[in-house]
């Protein structure tokens, strides 16, 4: 920094101030976030992928289910932590994409899995752009009920549908061609995850390019000062529900890598409760961070793999539990302690 | 047809008077203190497992299990308010809405643990287990019970709320909370109490309405979409909002089940929609 440093202020502050300016400037390249913390968790995550593949055959399979989660949990976190726009009714994108894949490969013979996805993206986009107009109309509860009430309406539509569907009984005899011609899906999951890893990191590289462009830096602004960012001429409006659309879309293209790699597509796509969980596992790994939110989506995933195998009972006890210990003691979710525990190691390693 | 119609009006009608009850309370705990309680229900069915306790194992009259519903859970209101609630008003919507649903999952797990995954009814009096005849046509007494206890609680609320110091002070409060506690409000003390009331409300109607929205361990979030459609279509802050939300809901829900089954509830949630978009504040909001 050209900034000149007085002599008597103490180096600790001064850090710390540094640190608080560079989360808040415009470009800081990819995954370089607050005190490297995005960085950190990304050399981790990247090494445990690697880790799986080669020695983990076991869990592949688990670990697509993984990297569904964490796109589903970054469409979620554009949203409500970037943008600030709280939804209870994302899983409504997230089984329109599930169920359009579905459909469209028992319905129509369109099983080409790479098309398929872009398909699915696009009707839950068109979706998006349908109730997002309704939706961003509101705030607020009007809000949080509107988007409660649309995935109700297609959670009911999907029900009552059987003859497209299969009601509650479910989508069967779904078929999946070999992603790009050459690779089949096997018993043990390894199409499945690297298929899956693919996607995730297209996503994660759009995703971070995005929150980093001007336009990423406009919504965080619409999400502090609304009135603020309409009075230095944002359209705010549009700016909003084209996040709503973008968001829809990827939580789209991550429910139809659920159908595709289970060959199958459950009314649970689309329920309540698959919208409160992705909006608490933003909340565990720190909304309106991109690392967070993948992070969260990973330590909830495997936790509920362990704990759920227990008793669902007990399930639900333990993640109520850690979430009200997030929301009163942490609420900077998980990368917030990441934060913290890179400070203290930087103050102690500057002792 | 006369008679599917009065049909049709009369379990509408009974259906509403149980929404109502069980979502008046988060309306007024929602205009009051900005607080969006998605636990709630899960008081309501708090207070349907006393009323199936107290009738079931200690085998106490309905009548008294019903007090004992509100007053209980009430108690459990007001503490879980000083405890936690309280720490979260002002704190944005994001923490509140997933500090509520870590309550219901708590609440959802210490229900399955204590009382099985099982529905539980709870035992009711023969005077109301029988039918009344209205106009040639038998229904069952017990949820023309239940229409007369809505009708009931909207007036003691209509008393308390609209003729009482401490209605007033909640009023005032709604309005202009910095204004009431600048006249000399005690407005902590008023929200303890208001959530207590809004929480035992709840419980009185999830023992009442056992008959209508069974008592299961996950009755707190099979039935949150509705709660939270009454409170935001009748608006936040007023019992007569939820009351006429709760009718519009009831009626057109059982109406189009009854009518049209295979469209099932998807009239509820278009009809809320639309409500919304025209009045996004709900019929008698002070603020959406």
């Amino acid at each position: 920094m050209a900034r000149p440093i007085p002599r008597n202020e103490p180096v600790k502050s001064l850090s710390v101030s540094y640190q608080g300016a560079a989360a808040s400037s415009t470009w800081r390249g990819l995954a370089m976030g607050r005190g490297g913390s995005d960085l950190v968790i990304a050399v981790l995550l990247g090494l445990a992928a690697l880790a799986t593949l080669l020695f983990g055959e076991a869990y592949w399979l688990l670990a697509a289910q993984v990297a569904i989660t964490m796109i589903f949990a970054l469409s979620v976190d554009l949203l409500v932590g970037f943008a600030g726009i709280v939804t209870l009714g994302h899983a409504v994108f997230f089984g329109l994409g599930a169920y359009a894949v579905g459909i469209a490969s028992v319905q129509f013979g369109w099983t080409e899995p790479l098309s398929a996805l872009l398909l699915a993206g696009a009707v839950s986009a068109l979706l998006g752009a349908a109730t997002g107009v309704l939706v961003l109309r509101t705030r607020g509860l009007g809000q949080l009920m509107l988007t409660m009430a649309f995935a109700s309406l297609v959670y009911e539509i999907a029900n009552r549908a059987k003859p497209l569907t299969g009601g509650a009984d479910g989508l069967q005899g779904m078929v999946v061609s070999p992603v790009a011609g050459l690779f089949e899906f096997d018993i043990f999951g390894l199409t499945a995850f690297v298929y899956t890893l693919a996607v995730l990191i297209v996503v994660v590289i759009f995703a971070v390019l995005m929150t980093r462009s001007p336009y990423g830096r406009s919504l965080v602004g619409i999400r502090e000062n609304r009135v603020r960012m309409q009075a230095i001429g944002t359209g705010v409006q549009r700016r909003l529900l084209s996040i709503y659309i973008v968001s829809a879309a990827l939580a789209g293209i991550a429910g139809a890598l659920l159908a595709q790699t289970s060959q199958f597509v459950g009314l649970n796509v689309l329920h309540f409760s698959l919208s409160g969980e992705i909006l608490i596992i933003v909340a565990l790994g720190g909304a309106g961070r991109l690392w967070g939110a993948l992070l969260g989506a990973v330590v909830f995933t495997l936790f509920k793999d362990r704990l759920s195998a227990l008793d669902p009972a007990y399930w639900y006890f333990w993640l109520g539990l850690l979430l009200a210990v997030i929301v009163l003691f942490a609420p900077k979710g998980l990368i917030g302690l990441v934060d913290r525990l890179l400070a203290l190691f930087r103050s102690k390693e500057a002792a | 047809m006369i008679t599917a119609a009065l049909t049709i009006l009369f379990h509408g009608l009974a259906f509403a008077m149980v929404l109502y009850i069980v979502s008046v309370g988060l309306g007024i705990t929602m205009g009051l203190m900005n607080f969006a309680n998605l636990a709630h229900g899960a008081f309501a069915a708090a207070g349907g497992y006393v009323v199936v306790m107290a009738t079931r194992s200690l085998g106490l009259p309905f009548w008294v299990a019903l007090p004992a519903a509100f007053v209980t859970v009430a108690l459990a209101g007001a503490v879980v308010e000083r405890l936690v609630v309280r720490t979260l008003y002002g704190a944005d919507e994001l923490r509140q809405v997933l500090f509520s649903i870590a309550l219901l999952f708590m609440a959802i797990a210490g229900f399955t643990l204590a009382f099985g995954p099982l529905q539980q009814q709870p035992e009711i009096p023969a005077a109301l287990s029988g039918q009344v005849t209205l106009g040639g046509i038998d229904f069952p007494a017990y949820r023309a019970f239940v229409i007369v206890a809505g009708v009931a609680i909207l007036a003691a609320l209509w008393l308390l709320i609209g003729r009482t110091r401490m209605g007033m002070r909640i009023r005032a409060a709604v309005d202009n909370r910095n204004m009431a506690e600048a006249v000399g409000v005690d407005t902590r003390m008023l929200f303890t109490l208001t959530f207590a009331l809004g929480t035992g409300i709840a419980g009185l109607g999830g023992g009442i309405g056992a008959d209508v929205l069974s008592i299961t361990p996950t009755y707190g979030q099979e039935y949150l979409v509705l709660f939270l459609i009454v409170v935001a279509v009748g608006g936040l802050g007023s019992i007569f909002g939820p009351f006429l939300a709760a009718l519009c809901i009831g009626v057109v829900d059982v109406a189009g089940k009854y009518l049209i089954p295979e469209f099932g509830a998807f009239f509820i949630y278009g009809v809320v929609i639309a409500i919304l978009l025209a009045k996004p504040a709900g019929f008698f909001g002070v603020r959406s």
